[in-house]
């Protein structure tokens, strides 16, 4: 586990956090909490203020106004202390390319004034743990995209901080590579160290991450756990397609279903629960009970529990109609996202 | 705090050292420059515009080793000023930036490393010379006092190029920042005395850096009058140095611009 803060406080603790460029606002006033231990993410398009807020809180750059402490350290008063405990991997390669990967891991032992044999230990533990062994005698520069940002990582985790910060750690890598970093998170995570990483993939916050908070245009436009984030828009629904447009308006119609949201409603059973998350989200209540002439197809609003769907496909035997193809679509992250930055 | 700020300068000059040997197209360069500058002056132009005293090749060569020894000061600065830009411009300075790290360290290591490979380039660059005819005739003493002025000389240059790279938006636009120096040894006493110029370079001339720098080590070289020369050149080195470390720190606080 991570030593105790100093102050029993959270590993992360942001208010009001500003920042502006001349006249371009980038964080318009942040509040986040990160726990000791956990995974924290933070999610949003290009531009929404992610690599800012960790710039900020990695006390690269100053914010405008707010307040953060980090592992009980003041960001404003005591960066240098923050420094001790926190860890950075930036969203570009930071290790040296004209060292090799050996001479980049003991140029960050050195730093961190860790002596000789230890800074050796260290450095081998770490090639070996990210598979650079092989690779330690050679240039950084000849590295591929996914050795060096396992390099990048490997840097950071020289010096045992109590927190690090990824900033976006997979974007620009193949599929493989990704997963291999995914695991090295998930790994990193159950050491009980605290991660805070920012993502535009809502597939990696959900696997990663315990906490997600969703940023927009500098904005935190919700923040909770993935299932809770899911939980903030309507249930899912299901597809149905049929042979012939007939067909389709005598679904509809046994279905209980005029096509407009009101009757959406009616089959709202499960998902009626979730739809109090969904408060504020106008936009997506448009969204169940799409019937499309044209491709023949019938959405109808569910949880996707198996009761509801055999009540739906009985009711459409019970009058001999036949549906072509069923597709069940349960809420994802990008339906969250997509759904409340309104896109 | 003071002993890990010097020990953080250590580490970060052997990173520039190791900089040095695994691309040394630039400590060459640095070393090129000037020999052909030597090479042209002594071969094609020597036998030629030898000043009063020094006609002959050999004297030539003699009167012009100084100017030549401070433009391979120069020639280092831009080499310098790339590789604070080139550093600046990847990931590695945000993420020294991020560590507990004295932040004049990350400076110091490029001003240690510039000025050894400043001092490298000299003592090539003066061997080449005594090849083409240049003799010093002096003591052990007045070599070194030769050299400490050059090197104090080459610390002053090297922290306006660290500023100049720091200065700089681009890598490219820092390669070029330092060029304009490179005239200044000829607006001097480099190559020519400088009474033979017209009376508004002159006077620029006479009261620029390079001028005095080059009139003390010629002095002690070659046993001329120096006077005020070797005070006026250690106050200027002083100056240039403080001016430039000021500025330099002043860039490298700064948030990094916006990438």
């Amino acid at each position: 586990m991570t030593s105790p803060s100093p102050r029993a406080a959270p590993a992360i603790a942001v208010t009001g956090l500003r920042k502006s460029y001349a006249e371009h606002l980038v964080l318009g006033g942040i509040d986040l909490t990160v726990h000791h231990g956990t995974v924290f993410a933070l999610l949003g398009p290009n531009g929404a203020g992610k690599t800012t807020t960790v710039q900020i809180l990695s006390t690269l750059i100053h914010a405008d106004g707010g307040e953060a402490t980090l592992a009980g350290y003041d960001l404003n008063r005591e960066p240098a202390r923050v420094r001790e405990v926190i860890g950075v991997t930036g969203q570009y390669s930071a290790a040296d390319k004209l060292l090799t990967g050996w001479e980049n891991l003991m140029l960050m032992a050195d730093l961190y004034h860790l002596r000789r044999a230890r800074a050796k230990e260290r450095t081998a533990e770490l090639l070996e743990q990210f598979g650079l062994a092989e690779a330690a005698g050679k240039l950084a520069a000849t590295y591929s995209g996914g050795m060096q940002r396992k390099l990048d990582l490997a840097m950071t985790l020289v010096s045992e901080p109590q927190i690090i910060f990824l900033d976006e750690p997979t974007t620009g890598l193949d599929p493989r590579s990704r997963r291999t970093v995914w695991q090295i998170v998930k790994d990193l995570a159950s050491s009980g160290v605290t991660i805070f990483l920012t993502t535009q993939y809502l597939e990696e916050a959900d696997q990663l991450a315990g906490q997600i908070a969703l940023l927009d245009h500098g904005t935190l436009i919700a923040q909770g756990t993935p299932d809770e984030l899911k939980r903030m828009i309507p249930g899912g629904h299901i597809r149905l397609r049929f042979t012939d447009a007939s067909t389709l308006s005598k679904a509809r119609a046994v279905l209980g279903w005029g096509g407009g949201v009101g009757a959406s409603r009616g089959w709202g059973g499960g998902v009626g629960a979730s739809r109090g998350w969904g408060g504020g989200v106008g936009a997506s209540r448009a969204r169940p009970g799409k019937a499309d002439e044209q491709a023949l197809t019938l959405e109808v609003p569910t949880s996707g529990s198996v009761p509801e769907l055999r009540g739906i496909l009985t009711r459409l035997d019970d009058h001999g109609i036949d549906a072509a193809e069923l597709t069940v679509h349960t809420p994802d992250l990008d339906d969250v996202f997509l759904t409340l930055t309104g896109n | 705090m003071l002993t890990s700020a010097l020990a953080d300068s250590v580490t970060m000059l052997r990173r520039n050292l190791k900089h040095m040997l695994r691309y040394p197209s630039m400590t060459l360069f640095m070393v090129v420059m000037p020999v052909l500058f030597l090479l042209l002056f002594v071969y094609i132009l020597g036998g030629a515009i030898g000043p009063a005293g020094h006609t002959g090749r050999a004297a030539y060569a003699t009167f012009i080793t100084p100017g030549i020894l401070a433009l391979t000061a120069v020639a280092a600065t831009t080499a310098t000023a790339v590789s604070v830009a080139s550093d600046m411009a990847g990931g590695i300075i945000a993420r020294f930036r991020t560590m507990p790290i004295a932040r004049v360290s990350m400076l110091a290591g490029h001003v240690g490393g510039a000025v050894i490979q400043t001092v490298l380039g000299m003592a090539a660059v003066t061997a080449i010379a005594l090849l083409t005819g240049f003799r010093a005739t002096t003591s052990a003493t007045n070599w070194l006092a030769a050299a400490g002025i050059l090197i104090l000389f080459a610390f002053a240059l090297t922290w306006l190029s660290v500023a100049l790279g720091l200065a700089a938006k681009t890598v490219e636009a820092a390669s070029n920042a330092p060029t304009p120096l490179i005239i200044l040894p000829f607006l001097g006493s480099g190559f020519v005395l400088t009474h033979s110029m017209p009376t508004a370079i002159r006077w620029f001339a006479e009261y620029q850096p390079f001028t005095p720098v080059i009139n003390t080590v010629r002095g002690l070289l070659t046993g001329g009058p120096i006077g005020r020369n070797a005070v006026i050149a250690i106050a200027w080195s002083l100056a240039i140095t403080l001016g430039s470390y000021l500025w330099a720190r002043k860039l490298f606080g700064r948030d990094p611009a916006r990438t």
